[in-house]
């Protein structure tokens, strides 16, 4: 296997863009990742692009075929492929451009995710995105996704010691940081009142407790590693790359409170990469609801479960703590155009490492993470990242 | 969810028709026609659920969409079955409040929704407090 590297990046603003399309949006994230990598279009041997419901959103199938030709690349004839694992579609198509270059099939490789979700109203969009999870099953007897985290919510909080303000915190923090994000969806700092006097969701979550539905895309382009330093001065490697699933419903996990997929993809990726917890400086983790992060920094291993919480009041994960999660402001705050938020963090991940993260820009940083959720823990990618 | 994939399953929904692996002896509600732990040395045969359980975890729903919005604020639960199976199902009471985990439970037939205003009004199993 050869080694790979992330050798440039593009997102777009996040937010609800009624003046843009589906089209403009990846056009713009897919640009500006090209142009970051001072890459030719006809370099490009193969594109993957992450999408969870361009059908339900858009009307829009043959995605793969749309992207690449208003991309100007179907005069080139590349292979362009959608890959769809709901909220965690853009974070396997990363882990497919780096497999296909990693095995020597390919040598350049765009990932891209894009998302339109405000063409349809939000009972709609609410709709779609209940299909990430069991629609026979859990859907079809009335099944949010809201009301589905919730359950792990009240699970949680009945077994472990989590305060509703601990959980509230997640959201403060994860505002916080969007607020030096220029890209952020909500740029705007929140305190605990915000959270705990917004309106109810889905008992206990609040509507600050959960992502916003958001238009988006996000692109990175990877290379082999020996060639990379022929593109950019400052090449971001991929130290490992992890995939794992888990049962549709929640009903039928092991444990309401763990996500196994997370435990299995990141101990293959701790492993792949040779390295202990201890050696990550940041991560990005899939924050859909503010108890998913709690959820990720134990299943991840950062701590024993019952503890982030805790950890999460104390500043541990905050900007300045001893491991910062969600820098980029998180789904929370950055905004989740769901088939983009797998893509939009390495793109975090790769402007940290290499110092251009502006004003929410780590110290010293050296090796990152991410970690990214498929509806209520079924798919989970994580991908290590490291500075050369 | 259309009129076939809902009749399709009619038995299921109604009854709490589900299977069971007469190897390692592990109850599926919802059915499943593999048992996860067996695989092809599993031997699948019908169980019908006696429908009496505790709820595992629970939320209120208070933002739903279309085909549940008038039933909001409706309780939303993962019911753990007698035989060991768990199945997500509403639970119908007065007051959500009602509502704890560990509660005892048992199944009711029960209005579901409907798919528009003049569409195809669909049933199946809730819970109510035992």
């Amino acid at each position: 296997m050869r080694d790979v590297a992330v050798i440039g990046v593009g997102c777009t603003d996040f937010g609800e863009w009624w003046d843009r399309s589906f089209r403009d949006l990846f056009v713009e994230a897919g640009v500006m990742a090209i142009e970051d990598a001072n890459l030719a279009g006809e370099q490009i041997d193969a594109m993957y692009v992450g999408n969870m419901s361009a059908g339900r959103f858009i009307d829009q199938e043959h995605i793969g075929a749309l992207i690449a030709d208003y991309s100007g690349l179907a005069t080139e004839n590349i292979a362009s492929t959608r890959v769809e694992a709901a909220c965690a579609s853009g974070g396997l198509a990363f882990r497919e451009a780096v497999v296909a270059v990693a095995s020597g099939m390919a040598n350049i490789v765009v990932a891209g995710g894009v998302e339109k979700m405000t063409d349809v109203d939000t009972s709609l969009s609410t709709d779609a995105l209940a299909g990430a999870a069991d629609r026979e099953w859990e859907g079809s007897v009335g099944a949010t996704f809201p009301g589905l985290y919730a359950m792990i919510a009240n699970d949680y909080m009945h077994r472990y010691p989590l305060t509703r303000e601990q959980l509230a915190q997640v959201a403060v923090k994860n505002h916080y940081n969007g607020a030096r994000n220029p890209i952020a969806q909500f740029q705007k700092e929140i305190t605990l009142d915000t959270v705990m006097n917004s309106t109810m969701v889905a008992d206990p979550l609040r509507l600050f407790d959960c992502s916003p539905i958001t238009d988006g895309a996000a692109a990175v382009v990877v290379a082999p590693l020996e060639t990379a330093k022929k593109f950019t001065d400052t090449p971001i490697r991929v130290l490992a790359t992890a995939q794992a699933s888990d049962t549709i419903a929640l009903h039928d996990r092991r444990d309401i409170s763990t996500l196994d997929a997370t435990v299995a993809a990141g101990n293959r990726a701790f492993k792949m990469a040779g390295l202990e917890r201890r050696d990550i400086d940041f991560v990005e983790v899939h924050d859909c609801f503010t108890i998913a992060e709690i959820c990720a920094i134990e299943d991840l291993g950062f701590c024993k479960k019952g503890e982030a919480g805790r950890l999460t009041e104390e500043g541990y994960t905050a900007l300045d703590g001893d491991l910062p999660v969600n820098t980029s402001g998180g789904l929370k705050a950055c905004g989740h155009p769901v088939g983009a938020t797998g893509i939009k963090q390495v793109c975090e991940a790769v402007l940290q490492l290499r110092g251009e993260a502006g004003g929410r820009q780590l110290d010293g940083a050296e090796i990152g993470m991410t970690q990214n959720v498929g509806g209520t823990g079924a798919t989970v990618a994580v991908h290590i990242f490291g500075r050369t | 969810m259309s009129v076939p994939r809902f009749w399709r399953k009619i038995p299921q929904r109604y009854n709490l028709e589900g299977t069971h692996c007469e190897v390692c002896g592990r109850y599926f509600f919802p059915p499943r026609n593999l048992c996860p732990d067996c695989r092809r040395d599993g031997r699948i045969v019908g169980h019908t659920f006696e429908g009496v359980g505790t709820i595992v975890t629970y939320s209120v729903i208070r933002t739903a969409s279309d085909q549940f919005s008038d039933l909001t604020p409706y309780v939303l639960a993962i019911v753990e079955l007698k035989e060991g199976a768990r199945m997500t199902a509403q639970v119908v009471v007065e007051n959500p409040e009602e509502v704890f985990i560990g509660m005892p439970v048992k199944a009711v037939f029960r209005r579901l929704g409907t798919d528009g205003e003049s569409g195809v009004i669909s049933y199946g199993t809730k819970f109510v407090p035992a």
